[in-house]
C-alpha cells in the first residue's frame, strides 16, 4: 500500500499530500482487515483480547504441566483450612485446606471449555436451522421458528436447571444443557440475516449456475452473515461461562473434586462472614473473565458496524 | 386494537402447548427414574416399581403427557413426591413473595436505568457517560448471586445495617391479605412491620435489578442517542425551549418506546435470576422451592414450576407487545396488514 501511496505521489498526481500518504498506508484491504485495523483503535477492546488470551494460555499450561503450580489445586489439607490470605497463599486456603488461588487458575480450563464447547453446540444447530429457515421459508420456517419460540419463553437459565435436573451433573451435561438453550437466539439472528441477504443478485446468480441449496447456503450466503454470528458467539461464550457458574454455585455443575469457579463459590456459601475470601476470589475470576469477553464483544461489533463505531 | 389483542391471545395457545411438551420432555423422557431418589438405594425393585405404578411413571408415555396437560388445565400439577401436598398450593403459598421482589426489582432497574442512560446519552462523551457505561458493562458481567454475596458481606456482615436474609421477622409477618408484604403491612399501617420487610428487600432486590438495570442504561442511552439527533427535537432546540424541557418532552418520549419493551422483558427474565437471588438470600419463593426441589429430584414441582414461570413469561410478553402496539400504532397496521 505504501508503495502505491508512493508512486502516486511521484506520478504529480497527489503532490502535497503526506497525509493522503498517511491514510494509505494504513487502508485496509478486506473486511477482515478493516475490522481488525478498527479493534486494534479500542483499547478496552485490546485489552479484553489480551486477558483472554492470558486467560488461554493458563488453561494450556495448567493442563499440560499441572506440576507448575505452587499447591496441588485438588489436594486436601485440614491442618490448612481457612487460612486468609498471606504471602504462601495469594487468595487464602478453602475448607478442605485447598490453595484458592490455584484452584482459580486450574477453574480457567473448565470455564473456558464450557463456554467454548457450548457456543459451538449452539452455533452448529443454531447457524443451520436459521439458515435453513431463512433461506427455505414457509412451512419449514414457521415450524423451526415455532419451535424456537416455544424455547425462548422459558427463561434460559430456568430451562438449563431443568436439564441438569433430568441429566445429572458433570461438565458435559453442563456443556449440552447451556448449548442447547442458546440454540434459538443463534437461530433468530440468522434467519433475520439470511432473510435480509437472500434476496440479493449474487445469490440469484449462484442459482443460476446451477448451485444447489446447501452450496447457496453454506457457500454464499452464511459468509455474508458471519460478522453477526462472530459478535454473537462472542457475547455468547460470556453468557455460557455465567450460566455455568451459576450451574455450579446452585450445585448442579461438576462433580466434586474438580474447581469450577461458580462450585467453587457455591461451597463458601456457608462460610459468608467467617471466610469471605472463599467467595470474594472466583465471583472476580467470573466477573473479569465474563467483562472481558463481553468487552471484546462489543468492540467487534463496533468493528464491524461503523454507524456503532462513529458513536 | 381488540383484533390485534386476540390475534396475540391466539398465537400464545401453540407456544405454551410447545412448552408443555419441552418441559415434559426434559422431566419425564431425558431424566433418570426418580424411584432411587426418593426412596432411596437401599428400596427393594417391588417397592420402587410400586411406587412408579402409585405415581404413573409406568404409564405409556402419551398417558402421562396427556395426564399433565389434562391436570394442568384444571388447576392439578400433581403432588410433591416428598410432602405430598398439591404442587399449585405450594407454588402459590411463594408466588406473592417471587413477584414482591421482581416488582420491587424491576422499579429499582427501570428509574436508575432510565435515569443513567438518559445522562449518559445527553451528556456523551464525558466522565459522566463513562462511568455510566462501565457501570452497565459490570452489571451484565457480573454474576447475580456474587454480588448478592458482596452486599451480605458489606452490610449485614460489616456494616450492620440490613439483614442477610429472610423476608420480615417472623414475629411482625402480616396474616392474610395479598402475600405481598409490603403492601399488606402498609394497608394495615403496621409501619413497624413495614419498615423491617422493607429493609429484608432491599439487598436482594438490589442484588436482581443489577442485570436488568444495566440492559435498560444501555437500551435508553442508545435509543436516546437517537433521538437526540432527530429533526423534530433539533427544531425544538431551534425554538428556544430549554435543553432539559427538550430532552425529556421531546427526546425520552420517543426514546421510551423500545425501553418499555425492554423493561417488560426483563421483568419475565427477572424470573430466572430470582432463583439465584432467593437462594442467595434464603427468600422463600418460588426460585428457591424449584432449586432445592431440583436437588431433590421432585420432579412434579420442578416441572409444574417451570410451566407456571413459563406461563408467566409468556403473559408478559403479550402484555408488553400489546402495550407496544398501543404506543407505537405502526406495529398494530403492519401486523394487521401482514
Amino acid at each position: 500500500m505504501a508503495a502505491i501511496a508512493t508512486d502516486t505521489a511521484l506520478n504529480g498526481q497527489t503532490p502535497d499530500a503526506p497525509e493522503t500518504e498517511e491514510r494509505a498506508a494504513k487502508k485496509p484491504e478486506s473486511l477482515w482487515k478493516d475490522m481488525w485495523y478498527s479493534l486494534c483503535q479500542n483499547k478496552p477492546a485490546m485489552v479484553s483480547l489480551f486477558i483472554i488470551a492470558l486467560l488461554v494460555v493458563v488453561a494450556i499450561v495448567t493442563a499440560v504441566a499441572p506440576g507448575i503450580l505452587p499447591y496441588d489445586p485438588y489436594a486436601q489439607d485440614l491442618s490448612a483450612s481457612f487460612e486468609p490470605p498471606s504471602a504462601a497463599h495469594w487468595f487464602g486456603t478453602d475448607q478442605q485446606g485447598r490453595d484458592i488461588f490455584c484452584r482459580i487458575l486450574i477453574g480457567s480450563q473448565i470455564s473456558l471449555t464450557v463456554g467454548l464447547l457450548s457456543v459451538a453446540i449452539s452455533l452448529a444447530i443454531g447457524v443451520t436451522l436459521g439458515a435453513v429457515a431463512g433461506y427455505k421459508g414457509g412451512v419449514i420456517d414457521t415450524v423451526i421458528m415455532r419451535f424456537m419460540d416455544m424455547m425462548l419463553a422459558i427463561p434460559s437459565i430456568l430451562l438449563a436447571i431443568a436439564f441438569m435436573a433430568a441429566l445429572g451433573r458433570g461438565i458435559d451435561k453442563a456443556i449440552i444443557a447451556i448449548g442447547f438453550v442458546s440454540i434459538p437466539e443463534y437461530a433468530r439472528i440468522v434467519r433475520s440475516q439470511i432473510l435480509a441477504v437472500k434476496q440479493s443478485d449474487y445469490v440469484a446468480a449462484a442459482r443460476v449456475i446451477g448451485d444447489n441449496d446447501a452450496i447457496i447456503i453454506f457457500r454464499h450466503v452464511l459468509p455474508n452473515v458471519l460478522p453477526s454470528i462472530i459478535v454473537r458467539a462472542t457475547l455468547g461464550i460470556s453468557s455460557a461461562i455465567l450460566d455455568a457458574a451459576a450451574l455450579g454455585f446452585l450445585g448442579l455443575g461438576v462433580q466434586p473434586p474438580a474447581a469450577e469457579w461458580g462450585d467453587m463459590l457455591g461451597r463458601g456459601r456457608n462460610y459468608i462472614f467467617a471466610a469471605p475470601y472463599t467467595m470474594i476470589f472466583p465471583g472476580l475470576a467470573i466477573t473479569v473473565t465474563v467483562l472481558a469477553f463481553n468487552l471484546l464483544g462489543d468492540g467487534i461489533r463496533d468493528a464491524f458496524d461503523p454507524k456503532a463505531r462513529k458513536r | 386494537m381488540i383484533k390485534y389483542v386476540i390475534k396475540r391471545l391466539l398465537l400464545a395457545i401453540p407456544v405454551l402447548i410447545g412448552v408443555s411438551i419441552i418441559v415434559f420432555l426434559i422431566m419425564r423422557v431425558f431424566s433418570a427414574d426418580p424411584a432411587p431418589v426418593v426412596l432411596g438405594q437401599h428400596a427393594t425393585a417391588e417397592a420402587m416399581k410400586a411406587w412408579r405404578d402409585a405415581n404413573g411413571l409406568n404409564d405409556p408415555i402419551l398417558v402421562q403427557y396427556f395426564d399433565f396437560v389434562t391436570g394442568a388445565l384444571t388447576g392439578n400439577l400433581g403432588e410433591s413426591y416428598y410432602t405430598h401436598t398439591p404442587v399449585l398450593t405450594e407454588l402459590m403459598n411463594r408466588f406473592p413473595a417471587t413477584v414482591e421482589l421482581a416488582i420491587v426489582a424491576i422499579i429499582i432497574a427501570a428509574v436508575i436505568g432510565v435515569a443513567l442512560g438518559v445522562v449518559s446519552a445527553t451528556h456523551k462523551n464525558t466522565p459522566i457517560d463513562g462511568l455510566a457505561t462501565i457501570l452497565a458493562l459490570v452489571g451484565v458481567s457480573m454474576p447475580i448471586f456474587w454480588l448478592g454475596v458482596l452486599l451480605i458481606i458489606l452490610f449485614a456482615g460489616m456494616l450492620h445495617v440490613l439483614p442477610s436474609s429472610g423476608r420480615i421477622d417472623p414475629l411482625l409477618q402480616p396474616v392474610g391479605g395479598t402475600g405481598l408484604y409490603l403492601l399488606d403491612t402498609l394497608l394495615s399501617g403496621d409501619f413497624e412491620a413495614f419498615a423491617d420487610a422493607a429493609s429484608h428487600i432491599v439487598l436482594p432486590a438490589v442484588a436482581l435489578s443489577m442485570y436488568s438495570m444495566a440492559v435498560i442504561t444501555r437500551m435508553t442511552r442508545s435509543s436516546m442517542l437517537d433521538t437526540l439527533n432527530e429533526d423534530y427535537v433539533r427544531t425544538a432546540r431551534a425554538k428556544g425551549i430549554r435543553k432539559r424541557r427538550v430532552d425529556i418532552h421531546h427526546a425520552l418520549r420517543n426514546a421510551m418506546l423500545p425501553v418499555t419493551t425492554v423493561i417488560g422483558l426483563q421483568l419475565g427474565s427477572l424470573l430466572g435470576g430470582a432463583m439465584l437471588t432467593e437462594t442467595v438470600f434464603a427468600w422463600p419463593g418460588i426460585g428457591k422451592y424449584v432449586v432445592d426441589s431440583i436437588l431433590k429430584s421432585d420432579f412434579p414441582v420442578v416441572q409444574g414450576a417451570v410451566l407456571l414461570i413459563a406461563v408467566i413469561f409468556v403473559i408478559i410478553n403479550l402484555v408488553v407487545d400489546v402495550i407496544y402496539a398501543y404506543l407505537d400504532p405502526r406495529i398494530k397496521y403492519s401486523q394487521e396488514e401482514g
